[in-house]
């Protein structure tokens, strides 16, 4: 139950685009959401809504039972050891931004190192560079290969003692690399470093298992995997957790408070002041519930066929230039059509009803790395078909005529 | 929507034949803008002198629509005051809003035009404009 007949389920998906049946393929940058979530979230509102953690009420326990039901979906979903070590956060930057507040800000002093990749998202590379300014530490890249991968024995030269906190994203929402971030986890513990894992592109897309990849820290974005956008989750290790101070401060957050001292909840409710983001994480907790039933390996399988397919009929085209490597790859192809602008060929996609990205994909480290300002990327979900690929490919052989004769 | 009201002939031809493209050796303001969204840059060179813009070139990157942009741009605002220059960039914003604006000092602008149907190409077409608002608003 892939592709064609999940269709049916996203209502967003039936509906012509500029004269033309809608080919989304702009899923890693927010995924569309099925009918389940949405009308979990329309029952929420219908039947539950009430504030969390407060009311005596029978509402206020309803919506307080469904809040701390999906932290313990989230928990379940990426295998952590206990649900209190998922923090409800807006998604993956906010996720990021609080470790590095929060814990960078405490841990690194001067002359320590901060280790990243250059293909980081900007919410995984700007943090990093705050915290760097505000307390002394340096920033170093493992380089990447000239496929855009990383090799272990880089990244075995570039963290050393002085490392403290190395933070690098599973999958590339640009190359579609996988990284083995397991394995860096592994090098980062041996240097008493914490490891940080940003799952944004990751989670989606294949079963994530935190205790295996044996991570400090890891982020996903409820948007990017069928929930409601507004909600995420960072998962921290339990005895880290304890140890990192809220960075912001209001109701719902706190133990006791005095007229000049007050003391906070223990994790995870010390980091989510104010009043929750419910509604969202009900969403979130339906989006878990349709993925596991279509089931992570499905899914994955399906987007890496839809990859080859797409490798093979795009990298067919004279001219086109498809970036990252051709193996081992997730669904998205990154790519640019002979010296036509991406904004020019995406234009012209999307008056044939097809929807991809163009720009530069918040990676602008990376794009001056491939050498380029920026690229067109059309990245698949678990609606997406052949069909759409063949789509995509026929599109981009008229959009090269298109171009040849109007420049001509 | 129709893809010919956005790439007109002469929108490509600035595009592909780019005039007032480089830079001035001798000390001009210099205006480097960016949109963020999308990575396009240009750096926009006004040679100004007695508030007359003598003349105007630019490099950067970016799409057919926001280098052609430029392109039509460094050619009208040759020989205007400041003030004309000005009133050129606001008749230029009001055109790709959809308003119902003439250039009869440099009639190629409108071919620009169609960009008012393509909403999300709108800040392709303003960039060098904003650029040259810039460069006259906030003199360095």
């Amino acid at each position: 139950m892939i592709g064609r007949e999940l269709r049916e389920q996203f209502p967003i998906l039936n509906q012509e685009v500029n004269g033309h049946p809608l080919v989304y393929l702009d899923n890693a940058a927010t995924s569309q959401k099925p009918r389940s979530v949405i009308d979990a979230v329309k029952r929420y509102y219908e039947w539950d809504n009430s504030n969390v953690h407060r009311g005596v009420h029978t509402l206020g326990s309803r919506a307080t039972d469904a809040y701390e039901g999906a932290r313990e979906k989230v928990a379940r979903f990426i295998n952590a050891k206990r649900t209190e070590e998922i923090v409800f956060t807006r998604g993956t930057t906010t996720a990021i931004n609080l470790v590095a507040s929060s814990y960078g800000r405490t841990v690194c002093q001067e002359g320590d190192e901060i280790v990243l990749t250059p293909m980081e998202h900007h919410s995984n590379l700007i943090p990093w560079q705050q915290v760097a300014k505000a307390t002394g530490a340096t920033l170093k890249y493992i380089p990447l290969q000239e496929d855009g991968t990383i090799s272990l024995a880089d990244v075995e030269k570039t963290i050393t003692d002085r490392t403290k906190i190395v933070s690098v994203m599973y999958v590339s929402n640009v190359l579609g690399v996988v990284n083995p971030v397991k394995e860096i986890a592994e090098i980062a513990h041996r240097h008493e470093a914490v490891m940080v894992v940003d799952g944004a592109q990751s989670t989606p897309h294949m079963r994530i298992d935190v205790q295996n990849l044996d991570c400090d820290f890891y982020t996903l974005s409820g948007h990017k995997m069928c929930a409601p956008t507004g909600i995420g989750a960072l998962y921290g290790r339990k005895e880290l957790l304890n140890t990192l101070e809220p960075i912001e401060f209001g109701g719902e957050m706190i133990d006791f408070v005095d007229l000049y001292e007050s003391t906070w909840k223990d994790a995870p409710w010390r980091f989510e002041g104010g009043t929750p983001i419910i509604a969202g994480a009900v969403g979130l907790a339906a989006a878990i519930d349709f993925l596991e039933e279509v089931g992570l390996e499905n899914i994955q399988q399906h987007e890496h066929q839809l990859a080859g397919l797409a490798i093979d009929k795009l990298g067919a085209i004279e001219g086109l230039t498809i970036y990252g490597p051709h193996q081992g790859r997730v669904g998205l192809v990154t790519f640019n059509l002979d010296d036509i602008h991406p904004h020019d060929v995406a234009t012209v996609l999307d008056a044939k009803g097809i929807a991809v990205r163009a720009g530069h994909h918040c990676c602008q480290p990376l794009m001056r790395w491939l050498n380029v300002s920026s690229t067109a990327r059309a990245s698949f979900y678990l609606y997406n078909t052949e069909e759409d690929i063949d789509r995509l490919a026929q599109a981009l052989r008229e959009t090269k005529e298109y171009f040849s004769d109007a420049i001509g | 929507m129709q893809l010919d009201d956005l790439y007109r002939r002469v929108i490509m031809d600035h595009y592909k034949k780019p005039r007032n493209r480089g830079t001035f050796d001798a000390d001009v303001v210099t205006i480097d803008l960016n949109n963020p969204t999308c990575g396009d840059r240009i750096s926009l060179q006004l040679q100004v002198n007695d508030g007359i813009v003598e003349a105007a070139r630019y490099t950067g990157e970016g799409c057919s629509i926001s280098m052609s942009s430029a392109s039509m741009m460094t050619e009208a605002v040759k020989g205007k005051t400041l003030e004309q220059a000005l009133e050129l960039a606001d008749r230029f914003s009001a055109m790709v809003k959809g308003e119902d604006v003439t250039f009869d000092e440099y009639e190629d602008i409108e071919a620009l035009s169609g960009v008012c149907k393509f909403p999300a190409r709108i800040k392709c077409a303003t960039l060098a404009w904003n650029a040259l608002r810039k460069g006259i608003e906030e003199p360095i």
